[in-house]
């Protein structure tokens, strides 16, 4: 897939990538021939079991891990060949937001999202605090303006690093399981923040998640991703209704199916009662 | 935390550390006491200067009266040629003699200056004509041994 | 059987080569703690912060054990000198003892237990939690942002520290020396005037903490950065800023004092 076959609206556009983590018992690739295409101005979420892979995609989007090969371009440039200017550059437009939320624990929630615009602008004092509270505001949060992290609960913290995120209205959103561990309450507020932002700020977002409920209900496109490799894509609606195997184990939490029950062993009786 | 107070501190801290430091300096070192007002510097050739330092004192009637500069060897005569930085207060006549002692038994070696009774007296660049070379132990025993050897032969 | 000798011949092996790898990313790390210092640097207040959280909160540990040192060296110099009728020479061997080694190397020790674990941990924990991924991702350089304040601070610190640290053990041991025992108070005071040198002593003293300053803030400063992102990771990691900067405390104070002291 080269520059001139991306669609116009593709935001970020990801071709054969693979990636494997040198280590000694051999290149496991938890990446294996990605191809993925982000449009301008939608949700898309990256759906699969844990360690499949999923953050490690995330971190190659970000520049923070080079591709063993193939390419990730974002707005037209090619992530790893970047040098540091321009990867900084890149960054300043992404906003990301990290599982648990990754604030910063030394600094209040107002100054933890004034961080990225008091390091990146020039903009004076006043206009950074009408900002940040603008982005409380947006995310319902305003009052908690003076709050340490940690006097916020788990779904409040997740709020705050959104903010945090789109502190500086970016075109790219990245979302690392903004889900886990969260109420039923919080689950819906994070979903409907993610949707409204994106649409308020016409960026896209990728949302990386095992949480099935919460995502197709404000996603626009799903990629699944088994073992490294993409095993099925399409709408929301196209995945409900799927008859691939590994999609409908996920999407209806079936116990047992491509992705196996038992964890690899030698024949029950045989470990049981010795070999017959 | 507040950044004033932080601030407040910090400036005590770095205060404390510097006035720690000139206590150290002033009081406990001899920073404040190597101050030669307007020094000049004369020269002294000694045979053996022993174990004498730079910046060990030059003392005259016990009193520091200055610091020495520099010791070198001079091939012309194979002698130690010793500098004396003496403060400019003090003047010292042309015979002076400058001995090398030692402080107390064991202790470090300096210049002691014995004044003679020569008008004329010493300027910057001028060299002292009588010197006494430091006490080296080896030479007194051996001394001492050849003396009580010729005692014995005499008798 | 003869598997084993060769086992253990590889693993040792492979340890030497891990230290020295790590010794090699350490100097790396250490040039880009420099490179990236313009920062730290021109927005002083970030060093400031870490100035107060590594100096001024060490300042009560230093002191008193300063104190007690200073105090116990007055104690057991004067058993020994006074049986050689030198007991005026107490103010001689508290002053030289401290400002030459034992403020340097004890100030160094204590710094590196509280300050420099204190700083591993900060480090090691902001990356368990993701927060230096973050930074990055923000475009902000950790290293610039986190790392060399912390670096700095400890460079600052430790100098001014260790200065303090031979004061107060100065003071202990004229306390219990003159005030308390009844040695001379002109006695002590002179002849340490007259035989502790500013440039051979107090100064080396001073390079000597400059020195382990920035050896244990570097050490600490390079084990959060680079310690596992778990629990156990950040607790070890600790451990290891303690024990590492210690041993190259006195190590380095080994190499310095037999270049300073030759004479």
């Amino acid at each position: 897939m080269t520059q001139t076959d991306m669609p116009r609206n593709a935001l970020v556009s990801i071709a054969d990538l693979s990636f494997a983590y040198d280590s000694d018992n051999g290149n496991r690739k938890v990446l294996d021939g990605i191809n993925m295409t982000i449009p301008r101005g939608k949700v898309v979420a990256i759906m699969g079991g844990s360690g499949c892979g999923k953050t490690t995609l995330l971190r190659l989007i970000g520049g923070q891990l080079r591709p063993s090969r193939g390419a990730v371009t974002v707005d037209g440039k090619v992530v790893h060949e970047m040098d540091d200017k321009g990867l900084y550059a890149l960054r300043r437009r992404m906003g990301m937001l990290f599982q648990f939320g990754a604030l910063f624990t030394d600094m209040s929630v107002f100054d933890n999202i004034a961080f990225p615009m008091r390091e990146h602008t020039n903009l004076p004092e006043e206009l950074i605090r009408d900002l940040v509270l603008m982005k409380l505001h947006a995310v319902g949060l305003r009052g908690a303006a003076q709050l340490m992290p940690s006097e916020l609960s788990g779904g409040m913290a997740r709020r705050v690093a959104l903010a945090r995120a789109v502190a500086l209205d970016p075109m790219l959103i990245m979302y690392d399981e903004p889900f886990a561990g969260l109420d039923p309450i919080s689950l819906g507020v994070v979903g409907q923040l993610i949707r409204r932002l994106t649409d308020a700020l016409g960026a896209s977002s990728i949302v990386v998640t095992h949480d099935v409920v919460a995502s197709l209900k404000i996603v626009d496109y799903v990629y699944f991703v088994s073992e490294g490799r993409i095993v099925a894509e399409g709408t929301a609606d196209e995945m409900i209704h799927s008859n691939i195997a590994f999609v409908k184990q996920f999407i209806n939490a079936e116990a047992d199916g491509p992705v196996p029950f038992h964890y690899p062993a030698v024949d029950y009786r045989q470990e049981l009662f010795g070999s017959p | 935390m507040n950044r004033t107070t932080l601030d407040l501190w910090v400036g005590f801290f770095v205060s404390m550390g510097i006035v720690a430091l000139i206590f150290l300096a002033l009081k406990v070192g001899n920073l404040g006491g190597s101050n030669l007002k307007e020094a000049y510097a004369i020269t002294a050739r000694f045979d053996n200067i022993g174990s004498l330092k730079v910046r060990a004192p030059v003392k005259s009637a016990g009193v520091v009266v200055g610091r020495v500069g520099a010791i070198s060897f001079d091939l012309a005569t194979y002698e130690a040629q010793v500098t004396l930085n003496v403060d400019g207060r003090y003047k010292f006549p042309k015979d002076t003699f400058a001995k090398i002692l030692t402080s107390g038994l064991l202790g470090e070696q300096y210049i002691g200056l014995a004044v003679g009774g020569d008008e004329k007296m010493l300027g910057a660049g001028d060299t002292i004509a009588k010197t006494q070379s430091a006490v080296v132990i080896e030479e007194l025993i051996s001394q001492f041994m050849f003396n009580k050897a010729s005692e014995g032969g005499a008798k | 059987m003869t598997t084993s000798p060769a086992h253990f011949f590889r693993a040792f092996g492979n340890r030497i080569n891990n230290g020295i790898w790590h010794l090699g990313f350490a100097s790396r790390f250490m040039l880009a703690i420099l490179l990236h210092s313009g920062m730290a640097l021109r927005r002083f207040p970030l060093v400031i912060r870490e100035i107060y959280f590594t100096g001024v909160m060490s300042l009560i540990v230093i002191l008193v054990s300063g104190l007690f040192v200073g105090m116990v060296l007055a104690l057991q110099g004067y058993d020994t000198l006074q049986r050689y009728g030198s007991s005026e020479a107490l103010g001689v061997l508290v002053a030289l003892s401290l400002v030459r080694e034992l403020g340097p190397v004890v100030a160094g020790l204590l710094f590196a237990s509280r300050a420099g674990s204190a700083v591993t941990a900060e480090i090691g924990l902001m990356k368990a939690t993701e927060q230096l991924s973050a930074m990055e991702m923000m475009a902000v350089n950790p290293i610039a942002r986190v790392v060399a304040p912390r670096f700095w601070g400890g460079v600052i610190s430790m100098p001014l520290l260790a200065a303090l640290f031979s004061a107060m053990g100065i003071l202990g041991g004229y306390l219990v020396g003159v005030q308390l025992i009844g040695v001379d108070e002109g006695s002590f005071w002179s002849q340490m005037q007259s035989s502790v040198d500013f440039r051979e002593d107090i100064l080396n003293g001073v390079i000597k903490s400059f020195v382990f300053g920035i050896l244990v803030s570097l050490i600490a400063v390079f084990e959060g950065y680079d310690s596992e992102p778990t629990a156990e990771g950040v607790s070890s990691a600790t451990t290891r800023t303690v024990v590492t900067s210690s041993l190259v405390i006195l190590f380095a104070d080994f190499i310095l004092t037999a270049l300073m002291f030759r004479g």
